[in-house]
């Protein structure tokens, strides 16, 4: 019980990571190797906030938010627009937007690392045990997983209930014949992209409330999310939520009764397995 | 499009700038730095290695420049970021040594990459006083490389200490021979660990709780519950920046009851006792330094004053004590780089850790090796000839 608990703490993490590279890629088609950086940046935003003004981490949220909102809206207007009108078809575009992404970590990096300091950056919030079940667990760690739920419920909810999230799955099941049905593919893409960096950025302010973070850290947390989409299929957000909490709750308890020095290798395996059985994700649906 | 003019603009600010630099260089000593400003290593590095360059150029150029066969010399600073990558590490050497004629280089930051470049020091001639370089390979290395200086330690001597200050705490009765260890699967934590077990072992401790953890491991909450559920006396754990913090978090949460609590990399950093304040106390980690020394004290200032940023307890000061051996060499013999290995194998050196000389395995054998989080400032406990080691405290709770 104490494992599985733990499990779907970390499973929160991952979710938190991934959530936001999932609306980015599944409906923008932007394969974002810059979400990292999003997420250290929010961070910092974080961080900054706390130990200069004690602002709780749970309040710079709300400010993270529409920041990374806005951010986001506009390297994809900038940047990535001009690359969405000239590609001639998907493959086109994810091999651009790699590539433009790509360059764009190492700005992120450096514009971090110019304006903070290649310092860690760490502190102490809430970190106090709460108990649950007979067991102890960071009180940061709950937190942010119920933010996550949180997160993940509402976005689940607007895509499958308010028109611009149906428009928004539309996009990402048929981008050519949303088209035809009047929805406007450019301003929902933009949007999208925005609403995924500004949740990546919203995770990181999070989950620096327990992790130890670095300007050059962002890659980490790419590849995380990398897989963490593409095990649970592209464009789902259920997909992202199930295989986040798989490779919490495989990683807990390979790490609990094998050893800790296995997870790794535990959490490529079940990538690999995914991989050969349902090449499209636990979600994902068929290529037509 | 004409594009003339901009040409001309361009050859035009190239001799001027060319003109400018040789200009300069005629009565500058050129010091090569490279060290990771991005990658994994790059957190440690601007606590431990940036600033107290920056630091150590700033006071000499300010003193106005070294005195070289009698004549004031100003230090040219050129600083490259390998990105904690052993190839780009030899790169900037080669660069620095080949095209931009660098009078000296500062040893990189961290074993792999000292160890990576060590080679082409050797190649060019370069004297390199590797600090962030821990291993126990000395006798071989400069042998090999004769111009590879060692002022830290060794991997045994850091393992060794932390298993005597553990046996002189269970021989006095205050805790048990339990010991639960754990280590980060990278170079530095595998050879610790692989250094530190006969030593428990000899010493009559039973280790009952063993385990490694992938490096970037993000909960390392079953390391401590499967460590607390062994019941051990005493933690200890050979790990890295991110995961010292981590450790020490999750032991907070879980109450982690042991009367010593040991991580390793990292423990001495200023931001370790500002994240973690009085839970901090008793903690002990790798290195230390004599807090109280007033030579110390100074530097602490100078550093925060420049740089802004306070210095570690442990390789901030012994990478400045290197900078001083550096130019302490250079005025007594000038610029050839043969001569100063020559003078560095042979001298004494007065730096702010004490006096600093190398033995016949290019190794500096005076250096700390224990340190404790007691009272906000973390406090040398154990040292190889060092002066001013405080007594151990014990681990009481983590209020």
């Amino acid at each position: 019980m104490d494992i599985l608990i733990t499990g779907i703490l970390l499973g929160g993490t991952y979710a938190l990571i991934a959530m936001g590279l999932n609306l980015q890629y599944g409906v923008a088609r932007i394969m974002n190797l810059a979400n990292g950086e999003i997420l250290v940046a929010g961070g910092y935003f974080a961080f900054i906030a706390y130990t200069s003004t004690q602002l709780s981490p749970i309040l710079t949220i709300f400010l993270v938010a529409p920041l990374a909102f806005a951010l986001n809206w506009l390297i994809y207007r900038v940047m990535l627009q001009p690359l969405v009108n000239r590609a001639k078809n998907r493959g086109q575009l994810e091999t651009d937007s790699i590539l433009a992404t790509f360059g764009l970590s190492f700005i992120g990096v450096g514009l971090m690392l110019s304006f903070f300091g290649g310092d860690y950056f760490s502190y102490s919030f809430m970190a106090v045990p709460v108990e649950l079940l007979g067991s102890t667990y960071g009180a940061n760690r709950v937190l942010s997983f119920v933010m996550a739920v949180l997160m993940c419920g509402a976005l689940y909810v607007w895509l499958n209930w308010s028109r611009a999230g149906l428009s928004i799955r539309a996009i990402a099941t048929a981008p050519a014949s949303a088209r035809l049905v009047g929805i406007d593919v450019k301003h929902l893409s933009a949007l999208a992209f925005a609403l995924g960096g500004a949740v990546t950025a919203v995770g990181g302010a999070l989950i620096s409330t327990y992790l130890t973070l670095d300007a050059s850290t962002g890659v980490v947390f790419t590849l995380k999310a990398l897989i963490i989409v593409i095990m649970g299929g592209v464009g789902d957000v259920r997909g992202t939520i199930v295989a986040a909490l798989l490779l919490g709750i495989l990683e807990t308890v390979v790490a609990s009764l094998l050893d800790p020095g296995l997870t790794l290798a535990a959490a490529y395996v079940m990538f690999l397995g995914i991989l050969l059985f349902r090449p499209q994700g636990l979600f994902g649906k068929k290529p037509t | 499009m004409n594009r003339r003019p901009f040409l001309k603009l361009v050859s035009a600010l190239t001799i001027a700038s060319a003109l400018v630099a040789s200009a300069a260089s005629a009565d500058t000593i050129r010091i090569g730095a490279v060290a990771p400003k991005t990658g994994p290593l790059a957190g440690g590095a601007t606590v431990t290695q940036w600033p107290s360059i920056y630091l150590w150029v700033d006071q000499v150029n300010k003193a106005g420049g070294l005195t070289v066969d009698g004549e004031q010399m100003m230090i040219e600073l050129i600083e490259y970021d390998d990105q904690t990558n052993p190839g780009e590490t030899i790169k900037a050497v080669q660069r620095l040594a080949t095209q931009d004629d660098a009078h000296f280089i500062i040893a990189p930051y961290g074993t792999g990459l000292n160890l990576a470049a060590a080679p082409l020091f050797d190649r060019y001639g370069y004297p390199q006083i590797a600090v962030s370089a821990i291993t126990d390979q000395q006798a071989d290395l400069s042998d090999k490389f004769p111009n590879m200086f060692f002022t830290l330690g060794t991997t045994t001597a850091l393992a060794a200490d932390v298993v005597k200050v553990l046996s002189d705490m269970r021989d006095a009765g205050q805790m048990g021979d339990k010991v639960a260890m754990v280590n980060v699967a990278d170079a530095f934590g595998i050879e610790l660990a692989t250094a530190a077990k006969p030593l428990f072992e000899g010493a009559g401790f039973e280790i009952v709780y063993e385990t490694s953890y992938p490096l970037g491991t993000q909960d390392l909450s079953p390391v401590i519950k499967g460590a607390a559920a062994a019941e051990p006396d005493a933690f200890v754990a050979w790990s890295y920046p991110p995961d010292t913090f981590g450790l020490t978090e999750q032991a907070m949460i879980e109450n982690l009851d042991v009367k010593a609590f040991y991580t390793a990399v990292a423990t001495p950093f200023p931001g370790y006792g500002a994240r973690f304040g009085a839970a901090a106390e008793g903690v002990l980690g790798a290195g230390g330094v004599n807090p109280e020394s007033p030579a110390f004290m100074e530097y602490a200032a100078a550093h925060e004053a420049v740089t802004g940023s306070k210095p570690d307890y442990w390789a901030s000061a012994t990478t400045y004590a290197s900078l001083e051996i550096l130019a302490q060499s250079i005025e007594a013999v000038g610029l050839d780089r043969a001569d100063v290995t020559a003078h560095l194998k042979e001298s004494t050196f007065e730096t702010i850790l004490g006096p600093i000389s190398f033995d016949e395995n290019n190794s500096n054998a005076d250096f700390w090796t224990v340190g404790q989080w007691q009272g906000g400032v973390f406090k040398g406990v154990a040292s190889r000839g060092r002066d001013g080691t405080v007594p151990v405290i014990l681990k009481d709770g983590w209020e």
